[in-house]
C-alpha cells in the first residue's frame, strides 16, 4: 500500500469539528513518518443539517505524486479505513446527495476496516450493517457517540483515541510515536491526549467479518436522469396530496420518494397509542410531516419520513405517551401502530422493553436539560462504566476535568 | 412546433404615428396585452416607464403596473409573475441592470421568458447618460437572448418578435432588447403601428404549459441542488439557445407574412456589402454615421459596406462568417469596452475574431473603440477606421491594436 485511504463518517453539525480534527490528526501524524496527506470534507454536505449523516476525508501517501492521483477526484471511490462516529450509523448512510442508501462498508475495500465508536457487541452491530462481498476487519473502540469537539460540551479525547487506535490497524502510515508527536507537537500540546491515543492503541477491539455475517437487506437506491430527461426550469414535482389511510378514515400524506430519513435518525419516538388523548400536536409540530393519522384518530410516526429530532416528545402533552428511543434497539422500519392494533398486550411488552431502557432513552443528538451531558458522564464514571473521558477514576487522576 | 398563423384582415391598416424607440417598445407592449410590468426610474429607461403608465392611464393598456423599490425587486416580481403565466416587461439602463444582476442571473435557467428594454447607458463612475453597450453585455454568457436595434420602427417590430420567441415553449428564455440611449430612446421617427388583429395573428397568448405555477399544477422551483445536478440544467439551458436560432427565423418569417415588413436575415442588417472591398461592423445607432459616411466614400470610389448586427444572442456565427469572409478587410466598431481582454479589443470585436477561427478565409480585422458615454460617431471617426482598413487590406494582415476613435490626444 503505497496511500491510506480514510472517510470519517460521522453526524452533521454534532460531529463536524471532531471529523474534521481526527481527518487532520491522520495527516498530521502520518507527516511525522514523512508522509504527505490531505484532509478535506465532503463540499456537497454541506450546509450540514443536524443529524444528518456527512464525511470527511483523510489521504496520505508516501509521495506527492501518489497524493495527487488520489486526489484527482472528487472524494474517494474506496476506503482502507471507513471511521464511523456513532453507531446509528450502522444501519447505512443517506445524505441529500447520495441517492439511496449507502451501506456503511460499501467503500471500505477488501480486508480493510470499519473502524467505529460504540458500546454495543460486535454481534449487535452486525445486524445492523449490510453483508459485503469481501472480508472485512470490525474494529470498535468503546465509546459513546462523541460530541467533543463542539464547544459547548467537554473535550472527551475521541478524536485521539481514533488516532491511536489507527495506529494499530495501519501500523506503516501512522506509527504511534508518530501519532503522539502530532498531538502534542502539532495540534494539542497535551500529555493526557497522548496517553489516551496510547491506551486506545491498548483497547482497540476487532473482529473479522465474513461475507455471510451482516444484514441481507438489499439497499434501496435510484439512479440520476440524463439532461434531457430532467424537467427545464428548475422545477420538479411537488410532494402529491396525501390519501385517507383506510375506509375513507385517517391520512397519510405522500412524501418525497428519494429522500427517506432512516439513516437520519439517533433515535425515535415511541408511542403509547393507549395513552394518546388525540390532541394533534406532534402532528402539528413534526418539521418533517412524519405522523399519519391512523384511523382511530391515533398518530403515528412514519419512520420512512422522520429524523428523530424528538419535537413530538416534547410537545406531548400526556406523560409517557412519546419517548424517544436510541435507534440502536430498533431492527426494523416497521409501523407501531399496526403492532398496537395486532396485539395490544404484546405492544405494551414490546414498548416497556424500549422505553424502560434506561441507557437508550437518556441521551439523543442534542440534550434534554442544561448539564445532562456532565450528568452522563458522571454516573458513568461512578459506576466504573466505560472510559469516554479523561478523567477515568485512578487514571489521570491529576487531570481530571470532570 | 411552429406557430400557425392566420392571415391578417384585409381591412385592417397600419398607423403612422412621430414616436420614439421607447414610445413604439410601449406601442408594442399595448398591442402585446401586456399583463406585468415594473417599474423603477433611470435614465434613459425610465421614458418607457412613462410611455407604458401613459397607455394605463388613457384606457388603452390593462396591466398591473408595479412601481418597486429598486432594480432588483423589479425583476424578481416580474420573474414571479411570469411563473404564473403572466406576460411580464420589465427593463433598466446601466447601473440600474447591475443593481438587478443577482435576479438577471437566476431568470434564464428559471426558463422565465421575461422581455427587457435596456436603454443602453454608460456605467458608473462618472455618472452619465449617455450611451455605451457594456450594461447589456453584463448577461452575454447567461443564458439571455440579446439583440440591438436602430430605429423606432424596429424597436416596435422587435418587441413583439421578442415575445412570440421568448414565450416558444423550445425556448423559455429571457430576451433583452438594447436601445441606444438618447439616439433612440429620446429620438421620435415615424413609425408604422400595425393593429391589434394582425398583432393576435402573430403572437399567440404566452403558454406556462407545465412549467405554470398553479396548485392545479403542483411544482416546486428551483430547489437547492448540488454537483450532481447543475451541469445538467446548463445543458438544457443551453440547448434551448441552440434552438433560439431556428425559432428565431421562423418568427421573423412569420412576421412578414403577417406585417408585410421584416428583414429576410434576421440576424444582421447588411448595407451595400454586395461589392464591398472593405465591410464596417457595429451595434445600434452607430449604422446612421456609417451608413452617411459609406454614401461620401462610395461616391469618391471607395467601396466600403457596413454590416449592423442585430441579434448578439444567440451569435449568428456561420452567416456573419458568409458574410464578412468575402471582404478585403474588416472593421469592427465596438461602443463597448472589454479591459484587459485579447488585443485589448472591445467585446464584438473579440467575438468576431474568435466566429472567423474556423473560417477558410480570414481578411485582416481591426478593431476600434469608438462612441463611450455618448459621444457622437463622427463622419471623420468612420472615414478614418476605413482607411487605416484598406491599409490592412493592402498590407494583407491585421495589426494587432486595437484604435480608440474620437478620443482627445
Amino acid at each position: 500500500m503505497a496511500a491510506l485511504i480514510c472517510e470519517v463518517v460521522y453526524r452533521g453539525i454534532f460531529q463536524k469539528n471532531l471529523a474534521a480534527r481526527i481527518a487532520r490528526g491522520i495527516v498530521l501524524s502520518a507527516r511525522k513518518s514523512g508522509r504527505w496527506g490531505i484532509a478535506f470534507g465532503r463540499y456537497g454536505d454541506s450546509p450540514q443539517r443536524n443529524g444528518i449523516p456527512a464525511k470527511d476525508f483523510a489521504i496520505v501517501a508516501d509521495s506527492k505524486e501518489e497524493l495527487e492521483q488520489n486526489m484527482a477526484r472528487y472524494e474517494p471511490k474506496h476506503t482502507d479505513v471507513t471511521i464511523v462516529l456513532d453507531d446509528t450509523l450502522a444501519k447505512g448512510v443517506e445524505s441529500w446527495a447520495w441517492y439511496g442508501l449507502q451501506p456503511i462498508n460499501r467503500l471500505t475495500v477488501p480486508h480493510g476496516t470499519v473502524l467505529m465508536t460504540s458500546l454495543q457487541s460486535f454481534d449487535e452491530l452486525l445486524k445492523d450493517i449490510h453483508k459485503k462481498d469481501a472480508i472485512y476487519t470490525l474494529a470498535l473502540v468503546r465509546a459513546r457517540a462523541s460530541f467533543s469537539g463542539l464547544w459547548v460540551y467537554r473535550e472527551d479525547h475521541t478524536e485521539v483515541r481514533i488516532l491511536g487506535a489507527l495506529a494499530r490497524i495501519a501500523p506503516s502510515f501512522l506509527t504511534l510515536d508518530g501519532v503522539g508527536q502530532a498531538i502534542k507537537e502539532i495540534e494539542w500540546g497535551s500529555d493526557l491526549k497522548v496517553e489516551s491515543a496510547k491506551k486506545a492503541y491498548g483497547r482497540i477491539e476487532t473482529r473479522e467479518v465474513k461475507i455471510t455475517e451482516g444484514s441481507a437487506e438489499i439497499p434501496f437506491s435510484f439512479g440520476l436522469p440524463k439532461w434531457w430527461e430532467m424537467r427545464e426550469g428548475v422545477t420538479i414535482p411537488a410532494i402529491p396530496v396525501g390519501k385517507p389511510k383506510e375506509g375513507g378514515k385517517g391520512y397519510v400524506p405522500e412524501r418525497n420518494p428519494y429522500f427517506k430519513k432512516y439513516t437520519s435518525r439517533t433515535m425515535r419516538p415511541v408511542i403509547d397509542f393507549d395513552k394518546c388523548v388525540k390532541c394533534t400536536l406532534c402532528w402539528i409540530q413534526c418539521p418533517d410531516s412524519c405522523f399519519d393519522v391512523m384511523p382511530d384518530g391515533t398518530y403515528d410516526a412514519n419512520m420512512e419520513a422522520c429524523c428523530g429530532c424528538g419535537v413530538c416528545e416534547a410537545v406531548c402533552p400526556v406523560e409517557q405517551c412519546i419517548t424517544m428511543v436510541n435507534e440502536s434497539l430498533f431492527e426494523d422500519n416497521a409501523s407501531q401502530w399496526e403492532m398496537w392494533r395486532t396485539d395490544k398486550d404484546r405492544y405494551q411488552a414490546w414498548m416497556a422493553g424500549k422505553i424502560g431502557d434506561k441507557v437508550a432513552t437518556v441521551r439523543s443528538h442534542g440534550f434534554r436539560f442544561r448539564g445532562q451531558y456532565e450528568q452522563e458522564l458522571k454516573r458513568d464514571l461512578d459506576t466504573g462504566g466505560v472510559e469516554i473521558t479523561a478523567g477515568i477514576p485512578g487514571e489521570n487522576a491529576q487531570h481530571k476535568t470532570v | 412546433m411552429a406557430v400557425a398563423t392566420k392571415a391578417a384582415p384585409a381591412a385592417a391598416e397600419d398607423k403612422e404615428l412621430l414616436i420614439s424607440g421607447s414610445e413604439a417598445v410601449a406601442e408594442a407592449l399595448t398591442l402585446a396585452d401586456l399583463d406585468v410590468v415594473t417599474a423603477y426610474p433611470i435614465r434613459p429607461y425610465d421614458t418607457v416607464m412613462q410611455a407604458i403608465a401613459k397607455k394605463i392611464a388613457n384606457g388603452q393598456l390593462v396591466a398591473e403596473y408595479i412601481v418597486a423599490e429598486g432594480e432588483h425587486s423589479q425583476f424578481e416580481i416580474v420573474k414571479h409573475a411570469s411563473t404564473v403565466g403572466a406576460r411580464v416587461f420589465c427593463g433598466s439602463s446601466g447601473v440600474g441592470w447591475a443593481y438587478a444582476m443577482e435576479c438577471l442571473v437566476v431568470t434564464p435557467p428559471l426558463r422565465v421568458p421575461m422581455v427587457c428594454l435596456v436603454g443602453n447607458r454608460a456605467l458608473d463612475d462618472p455618472g452619465a447618460f449617455g450611451v455605451e453597450h457594456n450594461d447589456a453585455l453584463f448577461v452575454r454568457d447567461l443564458g439571455w437572448m440579446l439583440c440591438w436595434i436602430d430605429s423606432s420602427q424596429e424597436a416596435l417590430d422587435t418587441t413583439l418578435i421578442a415575445y412570440r420567441v421568448a414565450e416558444d415553449r423550445r425556448i423559455f428564455l429571457p430576451c433583452a432588447i438594447s436601445a441606444d440611449g438618447a439616439f433612440l430612446t429620446h429620438s421620435q421617427a415615424l413609425t408604422l403601428v400595425p393593429p391589434k388583429e394582425k398583432v393576435d395573428t402573430f403572437l399567440p397568448r404566452y403558454n406556462r404549459g407545465d412549467l405554470l405555477l398553479h396548485p392545479d399544477n403542483p411544482i416546486t422551483v428551483a430547489p437547492q441542488a448540488n454537483e450532481d445536478w447543475v451541469i445538467e440544467i446548463r445543458r438544457q439551458n443551453d440547448e434551448a439557445m441552440k434552438r433560439a436560432s431556428t425559432v428565431i427565423e421562423e418568427a421573423y418569417a412569420d412576421f412578414r407574412r403577417v406585417f408585410g415588413r421584416a428583414p429576410d436575415n434576421p440576424w444582421f442588417e447588411e448595407y451595400m456589402t454586395q461589392d464591398a472591398e472593405v465591410v464596417l461592423v457595429g451595434m445600434g445607432t452607430i449604422s446612421l454615421p456609417i451608413k452617411v459616411a459609406i454614401r461620401e466614400m462610395r461616391a469618391k470610389g471607395k467601396k466600403v459596406g457596413l454590416v449592423r448586427l442585430r441579434w448578439f444572442r444567440p451569435f449568428p456565427t456561420e452567416k456573419l462568417v458568409a458574410a464578412l469572409s468575402k471582404a478585403q478587410a474588416i472593421g469592427v466598431i465596438d461602443r463597448d469596452y472589454s479591459m484587459g481582454s485579447p488585443f485589448m479589443s472591445g467585446v464584438v470585436a473579440n467575438e468576431i475574431r474568435a466566429a472567423m477561427y474556423n473560417a477558410d478565409r480570414r481578411p485582416p480585422l481591426l478593431s476600434f473603440i469608438s462612441g463611450l458615454g455618448g459621444r457622437e460617431v463622427t463622419l471623420e471617426d468612420v472615414y478614418k477606421a476605413t482607411e487605416m482598413c484598406y491599409g490592412a487590406a493592402k498590407a494583407g494582415r491585421s495589426d494587432a491594436k486595437t484604435h480608440w476613435l474620437g478620443v482627445r490626444d
